[in-house]
């Protein structure tokens, strides 16, 4: 799983009928300090977590399917399945 | 997945028995400021996309989902189109 933060979402109305009712957020991954990286992905939400919020993103297909849509077999292979509270590192020496 | 333009198409005449009838695109990633980012892909379309359109396309083993010969070979499709370059908000929660 990866690290980002939630920068907006996309709206497509023509899209694969596996993504009806679901919200496609445009997020940005971020360093486990939480820098922002160049890298951006598009994942489906399934845990309602909203712009600026700093979340997990699951990057395999069974995992992020099920967990968007409540079923494996979709083509999906993003999905945000947690808001993340806070990342505890270990302090540098 | 990822944002991309259609910027051409390809045709192929002699490929894989499972791809006969497939639209296939070739497709520029952007970022989150739809700025293009990365090397140009060819992607199979999934929901007839056509050349200027704003999509979104999904990698890997899920690319060959949307069909009915699962053993599509593909590891990019587009399975989306957006609806413009303003429905791609940032910042709000539209």
């Amino acid at each position: 799983m990866i690290l980002a933060r939630v920068l907006g979402n996309v709206v497509a109305t023509k899209k694969n009928h596996r993504y009806e009712n679901a919200s496609i957020m445009l997020c940005q991954q971020v360093t486990p300090e939480g820098e922002e990286t160049a890298t951006t992905v598009l994942a489906l939400n399934a845990v309602d977590a909203g712009v600026g919020d700093t979340v997990l993103i699951v990057q395999e297909g069974w995992g992020a399917s099920t967990a968007s849509t409540g079923k494996a077999g979709a083509a999906i292979d993003s999905a945000i399945v947690g808001v993340v509270d806070y990342v505890d590192l270990l302090k540098d020496e | 997945m990822q944002l991309a333009r259609v910027i051409g198409t390809v045709v192929a005449t002699v490929k894989n028995e499972s791809l006969e009838g497939r639209k296939l695109l070739v497709v520029q990633t952007l970022n989150k400021d739809l700025e293009p980012t990365g090397k140009p892909m060819v992607a199979v379309d999934s929901v007839g996309a056509g050349v200027g359109e704003l999509v979104f396309w999904c990698r890997g083993k899920e690319a060959s989902f949307p069909f009915k010969r699962e053993d599509t070979p593909t590891d990019c499709t587009i399975i989306a189109i957006v609806d413009s370059d303003a429905h791609v908000t940032q910042g709000s929660r539209a």
